[in-house]
């Protein structure tokens, strides 16, 4: 729209314009100045960092190239990169496989009670991974994991037949606990897909294997290639399953590094920054060949976004299998590791499920907890920093959305890659970050509740600048210029249209904000000091503190709320939804 | 004509619009446009997509921004590329209906109608509010729906909201982009009549966008045909279809046949002139300055193409020629004829009683004064209709 710019030259023209342009000119400002601090600010320090010594009360800062130069002189650096490597691409492969069978299944076939199935193999999402992580200590740690323990009795021997503290145990439980992740992005691969394209291949007089092979496949390249770069970006990331499950055996990765050089004495800062820039490294390699890639993508028709109803295949008896499948795979993603946390909650001291231990079910470990005078405050603070970060971020995004969509500024794409930029930080790495600009810039944040209302904003920007760009992108111009036909000046117009028509995207990103910053922990950990704990920081205590039975009693009660508060909001969704249509 | 004594309400004059597309590359979507449009009158801009007449809307509405030009309602400059003046579109204050209608889905109908009057600088009472908005609704027969969901309405419904929401605050002038261009055929005619019966009644000033040349034709106090970014032809309804300026109105407006001809003699009766065609000699209409020789086109509308099995009465025998029915079309209403006449096709629309078979010989009549010179600047083109 043409308005915006015109604005801006009358505005440049003749300064008696300004006054009736100062909320645009004020709101658009601030807006994007914030984006700016937050999205550069930690970039630029981890780099400044990186490259000199620490500063302290007496030593001012020197340039020194000693980080990388103890990064990358060891032996160990390889072995790093490689353990990263292995790690992040086994967990996002085994997520994919997992996820793009169960999308198939779900999408192409007709297995009994799948609508069924597609919800409820959603909920690991809704899981906090150090919970996941630690249910499946539980359930297969040599010692004390329990199918370990059944599995001895019942052979008879003390052999170990599974051991989560391995490569294999950190794949297995983060690629199990992101495949619902590739199961939505495969389920939206397929069901964007035309079948007419298939089919008109199959008249074609070409076999169905060869219509799988030579059409489907090919269509569905650039979804596959993207949700598994997607996947391995996660993968690199992810901070709480190599720190509960590779640290004690030793198994590094960047982000336990990066922990371990923070919490070593004295902690080397320079080091961590080192570590974390490369970490960045590859993570903006990959976001940045997916960006391309999906870029790309815009040519293949299959990726239209038109919602298609695809022929489900029938599959006869073998249904049952397939429907099999997934009652096995909702076994191992949540009924298994919830009920084991439900278990060790109700003992006193931690204990292997015997008829013995049925005697001593207790619900001390629930007493404990809660009254615990932290917990209190981590729940205070976890509310207000989650509620905080949803409400700042959605705001902040439906104004820089309305800049980039609706008005001629220049540079405003530059304004949504900004935006973006904090999608490649590692929370770690952001975390580390935000605590060396505050350390050194010392305007009074550092150690209270705000550096990590900082963090979380920067760090799910960009998930609620997607939700508000869709939302915005499909509200039709004319909406707001009939406004400004109708005398309403601009924040008229944002108040009482846009914001009012962006309603179904601002509530649905609010809610998945409330949701990863309630469950963030990579970002906290560096972050948090007495007094500014968050549940998740409580939960990483416990463990810490081998306090297991009271970990799994705050857990389960976590996971309870948690999943209660997805419930509501996709009740209220619903009821919400049906009036806007 | 009359309409120049009138006090013009509306004043557009040398409009020049341009934007960069996709490709960087500079479209200019208005050029020198300028006309006048007195006030309670209807104007329209008529022409095919991308010829820059809602670019030209939107300059007037505000939400565009021209490059060069002024534009005036009444005592009042919104815009003037010579003194820097550029007046904010919610400070207009004019009414506009958008092809979408952009209807917003979350009011009702009595908030989406009442909208005008709660923001910018308007101080009115609840009371006052309603009461202005009541009557608007009733006007365009809403009233019983005011608590409605907007969404709930038919196409029809909308747009008489999206206009009702237009006139609510009462606005000197009333824009109008393709408005009926969304609804099926049989609304679309009756909104037509519905619209037309509004501006009469309350002598509404209004610029009317449309791309369909019988709704200009049926709504019009004036019309200004575009092409390209400008404007070809101003004029009444009757002057743009009865006597076309140049080839692209005859052809835009209405169907036609082209015939192209020579001068043989001039001043043969009033304003008449015999030409050279295809067909032979025709006595046909001319109103501009011709000598001998110059090169013309011709157009005749199908419908004055008279046919007959019979040869006509010598008594209006002008400009007869005998052909042979080449093909026909039964259209309901009316019956199309396509007639093979020497080198020439002509299409000639005739009452469906008239059953000739392809193949038989058929006479053809054209009166003078329904055979009309064109200006000569049209390319040279064989005899066709579109």
């Amino acid at each position: 729209m043409g308005v915006a710019s015109s604005l801006s030259d009358a505005s440049a023209a003749r300064p008696g314009l300004w006054q009736r342009l100062d909320l645009k000119w004020a709101v658009f400002g601030v807006a994007v100045m914030l984006v700016a601090w937050l999205a550069l600010v930690p970039l630029v320090f981890l780099l400044w960092q990186s490259f000199y010594t620490p500063q302290t009360a007496t030593v001012a800062a020197e340039f020194t190239l000693g980080n990388y130069y103890a990064a990358y002189s060891s032996f160990e650096t390889l072995r790093l990169f490689l353990n990263s490597v292995q790690f992040a691409a086994g967990a996002a492969l085994f997520a994919f496989l997992v996820g793009t069978l169960l999308a198939w299944i779900n999408e192409r076939t007709n297995t009994p009670f799948k609508a069924l199935f597609f919800g409820l193999s959603l909920i690991p999402l809704v899981i906090p991974s150090i919970l996941f992580t630690v249910s499946w200590i539980l359930l297969a740690s040599p010692k004390i994991g329990i199918i370990n323990l059944a599995l001895q009795s019942w052979f008879n021997t003390d052999t170990v037949f599974v051991n989560i503290y391995s490569m294999t145990g950190m794949i297995w439980v983060d690629g199990l606990h992101y495949s619902p992740m590739a199961f939505l992005l495969m389920t939206a691969a397929f069901h964007s897909m035309d079948p007419s394209l298939e089919e008109s291949a199959l008249m074609s007089g070409a076999s169905v294997l060869q219509v799988a092979r030579r059409i489907t496949l090919k269509l569905a390249w650039p979804a596959v290639l993207a949700a598994v770069l997607i996947l391995f970006v996660r993968a690199v990331e992810s901070f709480e399953v190599p720190a509960l499950l590779g640290l004690p055996v030793g198994i590094q990765v960047y982000t336990s590094s990066i922990y371990e050089a923070i919490h070593r004495y004295p902690s080397q800062i320079g080091l961590a920054s080192a570590y974390g820039v490369t970490l960045l490294l590859i993570t903006a390699l990959v976001v940045y060949f997916q960006s391309r890639l999906s870029g790309q993508g815009s040519r293949y028709s299959t990726v239209t976004g038109k919602g298609f109803r695809p022929r489900a295949m029938d599959l006869g008896k073998w249904r049952y299998l397939t429907a099999a499948v997934f009652i096995l795979y909702l076994v191992i993603v949540v009924v298994l590791p919830f009920l084991v946390l439900v278990w060790s909650s109700l003992q006193k001291f931690y204990s292997v499920p015997t008829v013995a231990a049925l005697k001593t079910l207790t619900l001390d470990a629930y007493r404990t907890v809660l009254d615990n005078p932290s917990l209190g405050r981590a729940v205070w603070n976890s509310l207000l920093l989650s509620l905080g970060s949803a409400t700042v971020i959605m705001l902040l995004t439906s104004v820089i959305c309305w800049i980039v969509v609706k008005t001629r500024i220049p540079g405003r794409s530059l304004l949504d890659n900004l935006a973006s930029l904090p999608l490649m930080f590692p929370g770690l790495v952001l975390g580390l970050a935000i605590m060396i600009f505050y350390l050194n810039v010392d305007i009074g944040v550092y150690g209270t509740l705000w550096i990590m209302l900082i963090a979380y904003v920067t760090r799910f920007l960009p998930y609620g600048l997607r939700y508000n760009m869709i939302s915005m992108l499909q509200i039709h111009k004319e909406l707001d210029e009939s406004a400004a036909m109708s005398g309403a000046g601009w924040g008229a117009t944002f108040w009482r249209i846009v914001l009012p028509l962006l309603k179904p995207g601002l509530i649905a990103g609010w809610i998945y904000v409330v949701i990863v910053s309630v469950r963030e922990l990579s970002g906290s950990i560096l972050l948090y000091s007495p007094g500014t704990e968050v549940v998740s920081i409580v939960i990483w205590e416990l463990w810490q503190n081998g306090q297991y039975v009271e970990l799994s009693a705050l857990g389960v009660m976590f996971i309870g709320v948690l999943f209660s508060f997805v419930m509501l909001a996709q009740f209220a969704g619903k009821k919400l939804g049906i009036k806007e249509a | 004509m009359a309409q120049e004594q009138e006090q013009s309400l509306l004043s557009v004059k040398g409009l020049y619009t341009e934007y960069p597309n996709e490709r960087g590359q500079t479209v200019k979507a208005a050029q020198d446009v300028a006309f006048e449009v007195p006030e309670g009158k209807l104007f329209t801009l008529l022409g095919p997509s991308g010829c820059g007449k809602t670019t030209t809307l939107r300059s007037i509405a505000g939400l565009e921004r021209p490059k060069s030009g002024e534009i005036r309602v009444g005592a009042r400059t919104v815009y003037s590329s010579a003194t820097g003046v550029f007046v904010a579109p919610n400070k207009r204050n004019f009414g506009m209906v958008f092809q979408s209608y952009a209807i917003w889905p979350h009011m009702n109908v009595f908030q989406n109608a009442a909208f005008p009057l709660q923001v910018g600088n308007k101080r009115l009472s609840k009371n006052e509010v309603r009461e202005k908005v009541m009557r608007v609704l009733s006007a365009v027969a809403l009233d019983q729906l005011a608590d409605r969901e907007a969404t709930k309405l038919s196409g029809g419904q909308q747009q008489r909201l999206a206009l009702a929401r237009a006139l609510v605050m009462e606005p000197p002038l009333l824009l109008l982009d393709e408005p009926l261009s969304n609804l099926d055929a049989k609304l679309r005619e009756r909104m037509r009549f519905e619209l037309k019966r509004l501006q009469r009644e309350f002598k509404l000033t209004t610029v009317y966008v449309t791309h369909d040349q019988s709704e200009a034709l049926a709504l019009s106090h004036e019309i200004a045909v575009m092409n390209e970014g400008r404007i070809v032809q101003i004029g009444s309804p009757r002057e743009i279809y009865q006597r076309p300026r140049n080839r692209f109105v005859a052809d835009f407006v209405g169907t036609t046949n082209f015939l192209d001809a020579t001068v043989v003699a001039i001043g043969v009766g009033d304003d008449r002139c015999r030409v050279a065609t295809a067909l032979g000699e025709l006595e046909v209409q001319c109103f501009d300055a011709l000598s001998r020789n110059d090169k013309v086109v011709i157009s005749v509308r199908p419908e004055d193409v008279e046919i007959s099995e019979q040869p006509p009465e010598s008594g209006g025998g002008y400009n007869v020629c005998r052909g042979t029915v080449d093909a026909k079309a039964f259209l309901g209403e009316h019956l199309d004829f396509q007639i093979k006449a020497g080198e020439c096709v002509l299409l000639a629309r005739a009452h469906p009683s008239l059953r000739s078979p392809v193949g038989d010989e058929i006479y053809v009549q054209m009166k003078p004064e329904k055979c009309i010179i064109i200006s000569a600047d049209a390319a040279p083109g064989r005899a066709r209709f579109p």
